[in-house]
C-alpha cells in the first residue's frame, strides 16, 4: 500500500502510464503500431533527443535553460562534416572515420563553455544568453560552410553504419525477436543516460547541481563553487549537443547548415519538461527524462501512421506535449492531495 | 547561578564593533564577551542592532570597525562559510535550506572536500545524519526531502548541522516565533543540553518569559548601542523593558472613554459552511471590539468574508446603516472598510516595491486623479504617513522588505488609514513586533477609535484584548461563543469561551 502510494506520486510512473495508454490507444486504431518494427522506428527517432536531453536536464536542474543546443548541434556537425569533405584539401590525407566524434564533442563543449562564461562571468540570464547564441552559432554555421550542405557521399559509411548496424543481433531462429536489432546509436544514447545518472546521483558535483537549482542563494553560502558547477553544466550540455550533431550525420547521412538541428531545442526541452524536470530547478531524474523522450518518440512515430498530414503534424505534436503536461499535473496534484488525506 | 565571567576565558570577545549601512550607523562600539557554556539573550527593539550584531558574528555582515576575538585569537569572518569553519552557526528563524534535497544531504552539503567527480558516500551520509538527528532526540526521516518539513523540524536540522561541524557558538535568531509551545519546549531542552556540553548559544527573542526561562545572561541593545549585560536573575521585567525602550513603559492604560457613537458595522447570521456559522455582532463608532479565540476558530475567515476576500455564503452586513453585499476587496474599500491582514509577508506587503508605493497602494484614485500617478502627491502622502506613524526608515524609496517587522506593519496600517476607513479590521496587528513598537501601536489604535472609527481587533494575546477593547467577542470552532463587556472580561472568561471542551462541559 505504501509502495503503491509512493508510486502514484512518483512522476515517472505517471509518464510510464501515459506511454502505455498512448500506445494502446494508437494500437487500437492501427494494430501494426504495436510491433517490433515500430519499436525500432521509435527507438531510432529518439537517440539524438535523448543524448541532448541529458545535458539539457542538468542545465534545467541548475535552474537555467540552454536554448542554443540546436545551433550547437548544427555547428558541431558541420565542423565534422567539413573535416570529412575537405580533409584531403586541408591536410593532404583522409582522416579516420571516427575523427568526427571527438571533434564534434569538443566543438560542442567549447560552444557550451562559451554560454557558461557569458552567463556566469557576466551574470546574464541563461535564457537571454542562449537565445543570443542560438542565432550566433547558427549564423557561424552558415559562414564556415558558405551555406553549402555536406552531401551523403562525404559522410563515412562507418559513421552512417552506427545508425544501422548493431553490436549484437538476436539469433534469427528465435520467434518474434528474430530479425530485431538495436543499433549502436540507441545503445550509445542509453549509455549516456546511465553515465548521466551516475554523475547526477553519485558524484559531488552532481549533487551540487541539484543544490544550486534548489536554492541558488544559499549554495555559495555552503561553500559550493557555483561558477565551476555552472560552467561544467553548460559545457556538458554543449558537448552532448555536439555528440548529437555527429549522430545526426550518422542518422541522416548529410549535414545542412539551415536544417541540421533546427528546432531541436524545442523537442529536447519538451522531453525534459514532460519527464518531470522542474523548470524552477532542483527537481528531476534521469529516468523521468528518458521516459519523456520515449513518449515524444511514440507520438512522433504514431502521427504518420495515423495518416496525419505533414502540415498538421507540428500543431498536433505541440498539442500532445501540452496535453501530457496537463494530465501529468492533474494526476500528480490529486495523488498528493489523497496522500494528505490518508495521513493521520 | 554563578557568574560565568569569573570562571573562564570568553569564547568570543567583541570590541568596538560598529556597522554602518549606506552611511547610517546601525551599530556603535559594541563590546561583548560570550562565555563558553552560557545561553546569552540579545534583547532590544526592532532596529536596536541585536540582529546586526549576530549577523556580524555569523559572517553575514562585516563590521565597519572593531575586532572579534575567538578563543583569544583575533579572527576575520568574511562569510557564513568562514564562520561555519570557525565553529559559528547562525540558525535562521525560517531556515535557509535546499528544499528539494533530502534531510541527510542538507546536513552534509558543503562539508569536506574532494574532487568534483568523487563519489558521494550515501550510506555514510545517511548513517551520520541519523546519528545526529537521534542525538537531538527528535524523529525526522533523514531520507525525506526538506520540503514539507515543519519549521520546527527544519530548525532541528539546522541545529544538527551545527553539531555536524561541531559548532561552539550557535546563534538562534528569533527561533521560537513560528513554533508551537510544545516545539518551543523541545527546542529549549536541546538548547540547555548543548549549553551543558560547553557550547555557547546566542538567543534572540522578543518574548521576555522565554528569555527568562532559558537564558543565563542578557545583553540589551538600544539604538545601535549596547546598554547593559547582566545575569537574568538581577533584572526584573520592568528593568528590562525600561532598558530596552529607554523610558519606563507605563502599564498600558485604557484611554479615557472615547465617545461611542452609532453602529458602524452590523453583522447578522453570517455563515460560510465549513468555516463559520451564524455570526452576529455589531461595532459602534469609537468602539474597539476584540475578537478572541484559538487559532483556527474562524476569526480570520470572518474578517476575510467581511472584506470580500472569501465572501460569506449567507447573512446580512450593514456598514454605516446601509445593507452591503461585498464580494471583492475594492468594493469593501469603497464602503469604508479597511483590513490589515495577519500574515503581512504573504498578504500585506509588496516586498520589492518602495515604502512609498506600499503606503499609497490602496488609494490609486488619490495619487492618480487623472489616471497617471502624480509623484508629488504620492510622495507627500507617504511622507505625511511616515511622520504621523513614526515609521523608521532610511528613505521612502527603500524597498519595504528592508524595514523591520514593526515598521512594515506600521506602513500597512498607514496604507489603510489613507483610505479613511470608518471600519478598521486588524488581524493580529502586533504579532512578531517588539514591546516598544507594540506600545506605540496600542496608542495608535486608541487614537483611531477616539477619532470615531469602529475597530474590530482580532488577537490571540489575552492581555492585549483586555487592555484595549471595549467588548470582547470570542469564537470557537466557527461559532460566536461569547460577547463580554469590558467590565466583566477576564482571561479566564475568554479562554473558557474559546476552548471547545470547556464550552461543552459548561453546556
Amino acid at each position: 500500500m505504501n509502495f503503491l502510494r509512493t508510486l502514484l506520486v512518483r512522476r515517472e510512473a505517471g509518464i510510464a502510464v501515459m506511454i502505455v495508454l498512448f500506445c494502446l490507444a494508437v494500437g487500437a486504431v492501427k494494430p501494426q503500431f504495436l510491433s517490433l518494427d515500430q519499436l525500432r522506428i521509435i527507438l531510432l527517432l529518439t537517440p539524438l533527443i535523448m543524448i541532448a536531453a541529458m545535458g539539457q536536464m542538468m542545465v534545467i536542474v541548475a535552474r537555467h535553460v540552454d536554448l542554443s543546443i540546436g545551433s550547437t548541434l548544427g555547428f558541431s556537425a558541420m565542423v565534422s562534416g567539413m573535416l570529412y569533405r575537405f580533409d584531403v584539401d586541408w591536410f593532404g590525407f583522409d582522416v579516420p572515420w571516427w575523427t568526427g566524434i571527438p571533434v564534434s564533442v569538443v566543438v560542442g563543449a567549447l560552444l557550451g563553455f562559451g554560454n557558461g562564461v557569458l552567463i556566469q562571468l557576466f551574470r546574464l540570464p541563461a535564457i537571454i544568453v542562449t537565445l543570443g547564441t542560438l542565432s550566433l552559432y547558427r549564423g557561424l554555421t552558415f559562414i564556415i560552410s558558405n551555406a553549402k550542405q555536406i552531401d551523403r557521399q562525404w559522410i563515412p559509411s562507418e559513421i552512417k553504419g552506427l545508425s544501422q548496424t548493431s553490436p549484437f543481433t538476436f539469433p534469427e531462429f528465435l520467434p518474434i525477436v528474430g530479425k530485431f536489432n538495436i543499433p549502436w546509436i540507441v545503445i550509445l544514447a542509453f549509455g549516456i543516460a546511465i553515465l548521466a545518472y551516475l554523475f547526477l546521483m553519485h558524484t559531488r558535483m552532481g549533487r551540487q547541481i541539484y543544490a544550486i537549482g534548489s536554492n541558488p542563494v544559499a549554495a555559495p553560502l555552503r561553500g559550493i563553487n557555483v561558477t565551476q558547477v555552472n560552467l561544467a553544466v553548460f559545457t556538458i550540455s554543449g558537448a552532448l549537443a555536439g555528440l548529437a550533431g555527429i549522430m545526426y550525420a550518422s542518422r541522416w547521412g548529410f549535414v545542412n547548415p539551415s536544417n541540421t538541428g533546427n528546432g531541436f531545442e524545442f523537442q529536447v526541452i519538451a522531453a525534459v519538461v514532460i519527464g518531470g524536470v522542474s523548470i524552477n530547478g532542483g527537481v528531476g531524474t534521469v529516468l523521468g527524462t528518458v521516459l519523456g523522450v520515449l513518449l515524444l518518440g511514440c507520438v512522433a512515430a504514431a502521427l504518420p501512421l495515423l495518416g496525419i498530414p505533414g502540415t498538421s503534424q507540428a500543431a498536433i505534436y505541440g498539442a500532445v506535449i501540452l496535453l501530457a503536461l496537463l494530465i501529468d499535473r492533474t494526476v500528480r496534484r490529486q495523488g498528493i492531495v489523497s496522500l494528505k488525506r490518508v495521513r493521520p | 547561578m554563578t557568574d560565568p565571567t569569573n570562571k573562564a576565558e570568553p569564547l568570543l570577545s567583541a570590541r568596538g564593533i560598529s556597522k554602518s549601512f549606506a552611511g547610517v550607523e546601525v551599530l556603535r562600539d559594541v563590546d561583548l564577551d560570550l562565555m563558553p557554556g552560557e545561553i546569552h539573550a540579545l534583547l532590544g527593539e526592532n532596529g536596536a542592532g541585536k540582529s546586526t550584531f549576530a549577523k556580524i558574528v555569523a559572517g553575514v555582515h562585516r563590521p565597519t570597525r572593531g575586532t572579534l576575538r575567538l578563543n583569544a585569537e583575533t579572527v576575520d569572518i568574511p562569510s557564513p562559510l568562514a564562520a561555519q569553519r570557525l565553529g559559528i552557526t547562525l540558525i535562521h528563524q525560517e531556515p535557509i535550506s535546499f528544499p528539494d534535497l533530502s534531510v541527510a544531504e542538507n546536513l552534509v552539503l558543503g562539508r569536506g572536500s574532494g574532487s568534483p567527480l568523487s563519489r558521494v558516500p550515501w550510506a555514510e551520509i545517511i548513517g551520520d545524519a541519523r546519528r545526529l538527528i537521534d542525538l537531538l532526540g527528535v524523529r525526522i526521516d533523514v531520507t525525506r526531502p526538506m520540503r514539507g518539513l515543519s519549521i520546527a523540524d527544519q530548525q532541528m536540522v539546522e541545529i544538527a548541522r551545527a553539531l555536524a561541524s561541531d559548532s561552539r557558538l550557535i546563534i538562534m535568531d528569533e527561533p521560537t516565533a513560528p513554533l508551537t509551545p510544545k516545539e518551543v519546549e523541545t527546542l529549549f531542552g536541546i538548547a540547555r543540553r548543548l549549553r551543558d556540553e560547553g557550547r555557547t548559544i546566542i538567543f534572540i527573542s522578543h518574548r521576555l518569559e522565554e528569555v527568562r526561562a532559558l537564558c543565563d545572561r542578557v545583553t540589551i541593545f538600544r539604538d545601535g548601542s549596547k546598554i547593559a549585560t547582566e545575569d537574568i536573575g538581577n533584572l526584573t521585567d520592568a528593568d528590562i523593558i525600561r532598558l530596552m525602550i529607554g523610558r519606563p513603559l507605563k502599564e498600558y492604560m485604557h484611554r479615557g472613554k472615547s465617545h461611542i457613537g452609532e453602529v458602524a458595522l452590523k453583522v447578522e447570521a453570517l455563515s460560510l459552511p465549513g468555516y463559520f456559522e451564524n455570526i452576529s455582532f455589531e461595532v459602534r463608532k469609537g468602539e474597539i471590539v476584540g475578537l478572541g479565540g484559538l487559532v483556527g476558530a474562524g476569526r480570520t475567515d470572518v474578517a476575510r468574508a467581511l472584506f470580500g476576500v472569501a465572501p460569506a455564503a449567507s447573512g446580512i452586513v450593514w456598514v454605516n446603516g446601509k445593507v452591503v453585499h461585498i464580494t471583492d476587496p475594492s468594493q469593501a474599500i469603497r464602503e469604508g472598510l479597511a483590513f490589515v491582514p495577519e500574515d503581512r509577508a504573504v498578504a500585506g506587503i509588496f516586498r520589492t516595491l518602495s515604502v512609498e508605493q506600499n503606503i499609497t497602494a490602496a488609494v490609486p484614485r488619490q495619487i492618480a486623479p487623472s489616471g497617471i500617478i502624480r509623484r508629488t502627491i504620492e510622495k507627500a502622502m507617504a511622507h505625511d504617513s511616515v511622520r504621523r506613524l513614526r515609521i523608521r526608515l532610511a528613505s521612502l524609496r527603500q524597498p519595504i522588505g528592508e524595514l523591520s517587522g514593526g515598521n512594515q506593519q506600521k506602513a500597512i496600517l498607514a496604507r489603510w488609514l489613507l483610505t479613511d476607513p470608518s471600519v478598521l479590521i486588524l488581524d493580529e496587528p502586533t504579532r512578531g513586533i517588539d514591546i516598544g513598537v507594540k506600545a506605540e501601536f496600542y496608542d495608535m489604535i486608541g487614537e483611531l477609535a477616539a477619532a470615531g472609527r469602529a475597530i474590530l481587533l482580532i488577537s490571540s494575546e489575552l492581555p492585549e484584548l483586555l487592555a484595549l477593547c471595549d467588548r470582547v467577542l470570542v469564537m470557537s470552532e466557527g461559532h460566536l461563543t461569547a460577547d463580554i463587556p469590558r467590565a466583566d472580561a477576564t482571561q479566564e472568561r475568554i479562554m473558557s469561551a474559546a476552548v471547545p471542551q470547556f464550552r461543552e462541559a459548561a453546556a
